[in-house]
């Protein structure tokens, strides 16, 4: 599905500092509804930091975020109602350990969102039997591997219905053989047309998902294109150099 | 009101004679807290040994010591003693024999698990050094344990300093006591606050002593933590 | 004093029965009862203190947690105030020295002043470390499924520090009962006072402290059993990953 022209993301020159540090500056970046936009770079250029500005775990010091035509950085900002429609998985697994997977997800549509449990149960359980763990359904985190706990965890913030997903390298903390598991229901989630903000480090796999690609460098956006244009041709040196550090590792791999 | 009562600190010699208490009472912490050292260290690396019937025996012990209250333990030692054996003890004795028992019980315990849980690959990698055995010992794994040992040994110290408080119930002159005789004086005297300001005399010189203390093994705790 | 009376009445009685391994048999039924009322008053005081104690634990952990102004201060000046002097000079204070001026409470009232004064603070200290414990991953995935901050305490936050405060706050109950030990000083029949009693008529040492320590015995064995399971427990259950 390809992304249609409504934007439902817009932000227009933020700029976020730790102190007197700053990590991003002047960032403007508009999401189209259905587009799954990219994000590499190299690490502590801010990537991170640009996903927790969007759903409001750091506050921003200039500019503005809009959400579905609503301005979600004015003081005064109801970031619980706003986060209902932001799903987000983290780089760590994240799920509550007290928790069973199904008590996880069904957390923020019951409580934050008052939905019936009966509603979210079902489509929890057909979220579940899509990337193969409905039979895991009353397992706690730490008896599942992790590339399930990460499945779980982006069925929680589904289930929640969100407008757009928001993803902060949810496969680096992982084995290499459960990567490919977590990265498909990502592939799977794109084609359904759900929005996404993709922050990862394999690029083959950002070569097949993005509609646009992001680089970023030192807080800036860098380069911003199609994945093929970006990949095969970058423009500016600072990106030539950091895809230059993949095509070494991989050959590396070649020889060995 | 308020200057009556307070006037009976600066009578005569009260408060050396408090002060006189307050080393009666540190007095029996220190000399236990040292025998609790000593002794708690030998059964601790006992205890951290492979010889079964030393846990056993260890374990028993320790958990007689956590069940009693320590109020009880000095009237069973001190009027078992006297009462029961006929042995000749003075009630200060009585509280050293029983201050060191549970402090040698608590040590054990801490020594155990300083031992117990060092990580077994730093000895290897002492022994990948080339180190021998014996500098492992005391280069490394010493030096670590005692890390671990002497924030939690420190907090012990105040705990026993805290319970030596209670010595005053088997009848030891220290500074409860003294502090109950200065009272009783300053009421035959029609000093009627007098009791007020003793007792909140007391409690101050117990903070003193012993805040310092639990800050220094909170400290030390923060500093080797990682 | 009552005590006393009645047990000079019975004496004549208990020395009748006296002697057979050294030990008087019939001194154990007739004394017993007055240890067991003892040991309730002195579990009964306990355990309106534990509960006080947790609540003011609490207060105090989630003061500290969310850095209340003014009130953090205060918290951390009681914590060090009630854990760096001995149980026995905060009741000798409450209960001598503040009538003096004017302030005066109840036998009960004192001890369970005192021992929620200490409690207080170990059990703030057991629920800060709990809460301490989770993580800011914890907090953010859960801000981020839109769960307010109440939602985030109840769900999150909560129930995975009282889990890992649980053996803390078991030790906690079981020092607190110890320390009744103390309360004979403000006048409160324990078994403590029991034996002092009886040890101050110079008859019967022996079977006097015996008692006691079955006393004892029987009042924190059984927790401190349930305590060593639970901790087992939460440890093989493995919260956290
Ligand atoms: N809480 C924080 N306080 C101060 N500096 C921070 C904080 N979080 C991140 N930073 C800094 O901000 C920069 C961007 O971090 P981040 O967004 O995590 O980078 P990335 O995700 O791209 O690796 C880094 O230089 C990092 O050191
Ligand atoms: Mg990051």
């Amino acid at each position: 599905m390809h992304p249609t022209d409504e934007i439902i993301l817009s932000l227009d020159k933020i700029n976020k500092s730790y102190d007197d540090r700053i990590v991003l500056h002047e960032i403007s970046l508009d999401v189209k509804k259905g587009e799954v936009v990219v994000v590499i770079g190299p690490s502590g250029c801010g990537k991170s930091t640009l996903l927790r500005c969007i759903n409001g775990l750091e506050p921003i010091q200039n500019g503005r975020i809009r959400l579905n035509d609503q301005t979600i950085t004015d003081v005064g900002t109801d970031w619980t109602k706003v986060r209902q429609h932001i799903g987000m998985v983290f780089q760590s697994y994240d799920l509550f350990p007290h928790m069973t997977v199904i008590e996880n997800i069904l957390l923020g549509p019951i409580k934050a969102q008052k939905r019936s449990k009966k509603e979210v149960e079902a489509q929890a359980e057909l979220l579940l039997e899509r990337v193969g763990l409905l039979d895991r359904k009353t397992a706690y985190p730490r008896q599942l591997s992790g590339g399930q706990k990460q499945r779980v965890a982006i069925i929680r913030a589904l289930c929640m219905n969100p407008d757009i997903m928001l993803f902060d390298e949810v496969t680096a903390s992982l084995d290499p053989e459960m990567v490919r598991e977590v990265l498909d229901v990502m592939l799977q989630l794109a084609k359904s047309g759900m929005t996404m903000i993709i922050v990862t480090h394999e690029m083959a796999f950002a070569k097949a998902v993005a509609d646009r690609v992001l680089f970023m460098d030192n807080g800036y956006i860098v380069e911003s294109g199609k994945p093929e244009e970006f990949f095969n041709a970058p423009q500016t040196q600072r990106a030539k150099k950091f895809l230059n550090q993949f095509k070494f590792s991989e050959n590396r791999e070649d020889e060995a | 009101m308020l200057d009556t009562g307070i006037k009976v600190l600066f009578e005569g010699n009260n408060i050396t004679r408090l002060l006189d208490g307050l080393w009666v009472t540190t007095r029996i912490a220190l000399i236990s807290v040292i025998l609790s050292v000593f002794f708690g260290t030998i059964i601790g690396i006992g205890w951290s040994s492979r010889f079964r019937i030393i846990h056993v025996f260890a374990r028993f012990y320790l958990e007689i010591m956590r069940i009693m209250p320590i109020l009880v333990l000095l009237f069973l030692f001190y009027f078992g003693l006297t009462r029961i054996a006929h042995i000749n003890l003075n009630a200060e004795m009585a509280s050293i024999i029983v201050f060191t028992l549970w402090g040698t019980a608590e040590m054990s315990d801490l020594v155990r698990g300083a031992l117990t849980s060092l990580p077994k690959h730093q000895k290897e990698s002492g022994l990948a050094l080339g180190l021998k055995s014996f500098d492992i010992y005391f280069y490394i794994l010493v030096p670590q344990a005692i890390r671990r040992l002497l924030p939690a040994t420190i907090n012990l110290t105040t705990r026993i300093i805290k319970s030596t408080s209670l010595v005053v119930l088997i009848g030891v002159v220290e500074l409860l006591k003294v502090g109950q005789q200065i009272i009783e004086t300053a009421s035959l005297l029609r000093n009627q606050t007098a009791a007020f300001w003793v007792y909140a005399v007391i409690f101050l010189l117990y903070f003193i002593i012993c805040y310092p203390i639990s800050q220094l093994s909170f400290h030390l705790e923060k500093k080797w933590q990682s | 004093m009552t005590l006393f009376l009645s047990v000079s009445n019975q004496m004549d009685l208990i020395n009748e029965g006296t002697i057979l391994i050294g030990m008087d048999y019939l001194f154990f039924a007739k004394y017993a009862p007055l240890y067991y009322e003892g040991a309730l008053l002195a579990l009964n005081i306990a355990a309106i203190s534990v509960i006080l104690s947790i609540m003011v634990g609490l207060c105090c952990a989630c003061i500290h947690y969310y850095k209340v102004p003014l009130l953090k201060p205060s918290v951390s000046i009681y914590i060090e105030l009630s854990r760096n002097t001995p149980l026995l000079v905060q009741l000798f204070f409450l209960y001598f020295g503040l009538p003096k001026m004017g302030i005066r409470f109840e036998s009960e009232s004192c001890a369970i002043i005192a021992l929620t004064f200490l409690g207080g603070s170990y059990m703030s200290e057991a629920f800060r470390s709990g809460l301490e414990s989770i993580g800011k991953l914890q907090l953010e995935s859960g801000l981020s499924i839109g769960l307010n901050k109440i939602q985030l305490m109840r769900y999150v936050v909560l129930p995975q520090a009282f889990a890992i405060a649980l053996p803390a706050i078991g030790a906690n109950i079981i020092f607190l009962i110890k320390e009744t030990s103390m309360l004979s000083v403000v006048a409160l029949e324990d078994p403590m006072f029991v034996a002092k009693d009886l040890i101050g008529m110079n008859s019967d040492t022996k079977e006097a402290l015996l008692l006691l320590v079955v006393t004892y015995i029987v009042m924190i064995l059984p927790l401190s059993l349930i305590l060593t399971f639970i901790e087992k427990k939460v440890r093989h259950a493995g919260y956290g990953h």
